[in-house]
Formats: C-alpha cells, sequence, structure tokens
C-alpha cells in the first residue's frame, strides 16, 4: 500500500556557484492528485523536478517520496515513478520498441511485449514503433518519451513539458490520456507546462514559481478568483511580470 | 501513520536483470549496425596482418625474433585485448553521453555500479568481436597459434581487461566532469601507456626511471610474462602477482574517482545536461 503523500518537499534549496536557482522551497502532494509547477523561464521548476528524481543533489533540504528519503534511499522508490522531458532523449539508434524493451527490462515490467503493445496502441505509435526512435518528428518522440515514462505504470509520473511539439489534436488526445490514466491509476502527475489551458485542464492544484521560490499555490480556479483574472494565463502573466501575491494585485487595481 | 513504499508492488527488475537490460540496450545497436561490427575486428586483424609481414621479415635477421617468432603478433594481439577492452567500455559510456540518455537511465532503479558492470560485459563482447577473427586468422596466415600459450593467455588475457576497466573508469570520470570536450581520452589515454607497457620490447630496454614507471603498471608484467614464455621460460607466478595486486589497487583507486565524479555530476546536474 502507498503512502498518502506522494512528495514531501522541505526547505529544498540548489544553489549553482552562488546562484540560488530553487530557494528553501517546502511543499507536499497528496497521492492521486495533478500537480502543477508553473513559472517563466528560470523560476526553478526544471532544478526541483531533477532533485525530486534524484539526478540533481540539493544544496540543502530533504525529498521524500512516498515516504521514502531521497537522498538517504533513492533507489527504492525510484522503480515507482517515471518521468519525460523533451530535453532528456531516448538512444537515436535504438527502435521505438527497443527502447520501449530496454526501460521496460529495467524496471521489471512483467508481461513486458504485451505492455509494449498496448502503449503502442493508447499513444499511437504502432505506425513508427520499429523505426529508430533519431528519425521520428518532434511530436513523436514526444509521446514516444511518454510511453517510456508510463511503460512501468508508475505510481507518480513527473511530466516536463508533456505536450510540446504536439499539434493541437495529437496534445488533447495526450490529455485525454493523462486524465484516464490518471483515474486508472489513481497515480500522481506533477508536471511542468508552460500551457495554461492544459493545466487548467490536467491539474487539481498549482505552484506557481519565481526566481526559486514558491509564490502562490492553489487549485486553478481559485487562483484565477483570487487574482480576479478571467484565466490561468493572466494569472500566470501577473506573477511573471511583478505581482507576486493577490495581495499585491488587488492593491494595484484598487490604486487603477 | 502512512505505510512506505517497502510495503507494496512485486515486479521489480533484479540487479541481474537491470544489468542484462542494459547490455541489451548496447547489443541492439550493435546489432543494428553491420559497419559498426565490421569495424571492431577490422583494425586488430589489420595490425595484425602488419606486425605478422614485419616479423617475417625480421626473422631471417634477427636471432631474437628467430627464438620466438610469434612475440610480435602475440604482442599485438594482447595489446588490442587492452586498447578494445578500454574502447569497448569507454564508447558505450559516450553513446549514453551523445544520445542524452543518462537521465533516463538514472531515473530508472539502475544503480551506478550496475551500469559499469553492464559497460564491463560488453567491453568483453567487443574485444571478443575485435580480436578473435586476428588471432584465428594469425594461424592461417603466419602459422602461429596465441591460443597454443593455454592457461598463461588467459591470465594475460584476465589481466589486460581488468586493466582496460579501470582505465575507462578514469576516462569516464574524466568526461562526467569536463563534459564531452574531454571525449578524446577515450582514444588518447591508452596510448600514454603504451610506451611503459613494454608491448613489444622488454622493460630493460626502458631508461631507468621508466622502468620503475613500468613496473608500476600492470600491462609491462602481462608483456614480460608473455614474452618469457614464448622464449620458453617457465611461467613467471612473480609478473602475474604483480599485475594482479596492481590492477587490484588501481580498479581500486579508479572506482573512487568515478563514484567522486558521479556524484559530483549529480551535484552540478550534468547527468541532465550532458549531451551533444
Amino acid at each position: 500500500m502507498l503512502a498518502e503523500t506522494a512528495i514531501k518537499v522541505d526547505r529544498l534549496t540548489k544553489r549553482f556557484n552562488g546562484v540560488t536557482a530553487v530557494d528553501a522551497i517546502s511543499f507536499t502532494v497528496p497521492h492521486g492528485r495533478t500537480i502543477a509547477l508553473l513559472g517563466g523561464n528560470g523560476a526553478g521548476k526544471t532544478s526541483t523536478i531533477a532533485m525530486l528524481l534524484g539526478l540533481l543533489l540539493p544544496t540543502a533540504g530533504s525529498i521524500e517520496i512516498f515516504g521514502v528519503d531521497m537522498l538517504r534511499d533513492r533507489f527504492r522508490a525510484l522503480p515507482h515513478l517515471n518521468f519525460s522531458s523533451p530535453y532528456v532523449e531516448l538512444p537515436h539508434r535504438l527502435t521505438v520498441r527497443e527502447n520501449l524493451s530496454v526501460y521496460g527490462r529495467l524496471y521489471g515490467v512483467p508481461r513486458l511485449r504485451s505492455r509494449i503493445e498496448s502503449l503502442a496502441e493508447e499513444l499511437d505509435l504502432t505506425e513508427f514503433i520499429d523505426r529508430p526512435a533519431g528519425k521520428l518528428s518532434a511530436g513523436q518522440k514526444t509521446r514516444v518519451a511518454l510511453a517510456k515514462a508510463l511503460v512501468n505504470r508508475p505510481d507518480l509520473l513527473l511530466l516536463d513539458e508533456p505536450t510540446a511539439s504536439l499539434d493541437p489534436d495529437t496534445a488533447d488526445r495526450m490529455r485525454s490520456f493523462l486524465e484516464s490514466y490518471r483515474a486508472r491509476r489513481r497515480g500522481t502527475i506533477l508536471l511542468a507546462s508552460h500551457n495554461m489551458a492544459e493545466v487548467e485542464r490536467l491539474c487539481d492544484d498549482v505552484i506557481m514559481m519565481k526566481r526559486g521560490r514558491i509564490v502562490d499555490r492553489d487549485g486553478p480556479a481559485a487562483l484565477i478568483a483570487r487574482y480576479g483574472r478571467s484565466n490561468l494565463e493572466q494569472v500566470f502573466l501577473d506573477i511573471a511580470r511583478g505581482g507576486d501575491s493577490p495581495a499585491r494585485h488587488e492593491a494595484e487595481t484598487s490604486a487603477a | 501513520m502512512s505505510e512506505t513504499i517497502s510495503h507494496f508492488e512485486p515486479g521489480i527488475a533484479s540487479p541481474g536483470r537491470r544489468i542484462a537490460a542494459v547490455v541489451l540496450r548496447y547489443w541492439y545497436l550493435l546489432r543494428g549496425s553491420w559497419p559498426r561490427l565490421f569495424e571492431i575486428a577490422y583494425w586488430p586483424t589489420i595490425q595484425m596482418v602488419i606486425w605478422g609481414l614485419i616479423t617475417l621479415h625480421l626473422t631471417g635477421d634477427s636471432s631474437w625474433v628467430t627464438q620466438a617468432a610469434g612475440v610480435l603478433i602475440g604482442a599485438v594481439l594482447l595489446w588490442d585485448v587492452l586498447f578494445r577492452g578500454q574502447l569497448g567500455a569507454s564508447l558505450c559510456f559516450l553513446e549514453e553521453m551523445w544520445s542524452r540518455n543518462m537521465g533516463h537511465l538514472f531515473v530508472s532503479p539502475l544503480r551506478p555500479h550496475e551500469w559499469v558492470a553492464s559497460l564491463v560485459i560488453m567491453s568483453l563482447i567487443r574485444t571478443l568481436i575485435g580480436v578473435l577473427p586476428a588471432a584465428v586468422l594469425a594461424i592461417f596466415l603466419y602459422d602461429y597459434n596465441i591460443f597454443s600459450l593455454g592457461l598463461p593467455l588467459a591470465a594475460f588475457f584476465a589481466n589486460l581487461m581488468v586493466c582496460s576497466w579501470w582505465m575507462s573508469l578514469l576516462i569516464i570520470a574524466m568526461i562526467l566532469r569536463f563534459g564531452l570536450g574531454a571525449e578524446g581520452l577515450a582514444w588518447l589515454v591508452v596510448f600514454l601507456f603504451a610506451p611503459v607497457s613494454a608491448i613489444y620490447y622488454p622493460v630493460s630496454v626502458l631508461p631507468e626511471f621508466f622502468q620503475w614507471v613500468a613496473l608500476a603498471l600492470p600491462p609491462a608484467h602481462v608483456f614480460e610474462g608473455m614474452r618469457g614464455v614464448l622464449f620458453g621460460e617457465p611461467f613467471s607466478w612473480g609478473h602475474l602477482a604483480a599485475a594482479v595486486g596492481l590492477n587490484g589497487l588501481y580498479g581500486a583507486l579508479a572506482g573512487t574517482i568515478f563514484l567522486i565524479a558521479f556524484k559530483d555530476a549529480r551535484r552540478r546536474g550534468a547527468l541532465l545536461n550532458q549531451g551533444e
């Protein structure tokens, strides 16, 4: 049985050569929720995700994934999570099937062949499953990366720009897939995205980051209401362009 | 209180299966490219043919070579064991860097030492693919059978393979630290050791200081041992013990340096960012 808290981060800090990328952030994510990490470039989203995955060592703070201390015992948690990012690629010369087969084996996926067939069908990979991953279009690569991220049926899925490079139709199908995946698996999803409509549709909660800090957190609808805006994109712009809190925003609109 | 992760979920791969999965990844790569497979065997064979011809030429002129006609061919084949072994592990590592795959690998349950084990296995496979055809061809072309060395050959081969692995670990550590700008080390480092490895000549030929350097490295003991056997001397257990001991020492050092470099790469975020 899983711990009720999927992610627990406490005063997580990362400094690179004196530059603070992530500044003592703390948050928890209950299991079964879909959470977005939002923020402009350099806000600290990718560093935060990399630390959650164990790829980047924090300067200070702690991370627990399903109750496991990731800094001391990450190999107990790693079989239960997975990730995809358009910035971390799969081996170019291996076919899609070979890639999924290698990662399926790394995770010890039972009945791997049928798992790959089912992922290929669900994510529409069948047509190019025996083609080298390096020869695919950007959109096809994104779908393959998602298939790799799902191959072990992770309880925690970390997605960096999950629908980047996808055409609107395919992106919509991916979102539907993630919705149904969450419903079926009751898994936790943490995603970083610049697509606000996607975040509004998929996420229960949004963590807003700016300059390495968490500046706000709430459900998409609550954030929109609190900032007095009509959509999440406007809230994002408010925060990115200076408004760190609804209080400040309220003061600005009252003055106007 | 919440239960932690230890209480659920079967189906996690054993270390052996994870190692096999990564070996499979490199095998897919080899299998998918016949030119690549051909190239692995090409250079050792060409080297062997050239040194075989040199041996034929020298046999008439040199009593030293006449005494042990296979000494140069044996040396070139064993040198290729060291070179191909080191290159085999280093290139598999570079494949991960070139394809920006390190992030995916180390988000999986694969431990660093399991990954190193898979590199070692691939190094062995690539060395056998490279050197076996040359060794067999030497029987037909020059009537020289390196396998006639018998058990000592196994000892020489094992020591050179282990030596190639710790060299690879050092190279991997350097590339993890300095990025792909240092990838040339995969081809260069082994040749730094070549002059003091006494491959084609005895250690006594070297200036005194370099004799000490040579004897502080495992390959010189292997090649001295090989020459001794080819010249009809008894197998040198002293050279074998020295090679094994030095390999153990340098292997432990290289392993430690690799782990430090790997942790440093995690500290700098290099597992995510490195690539072409």
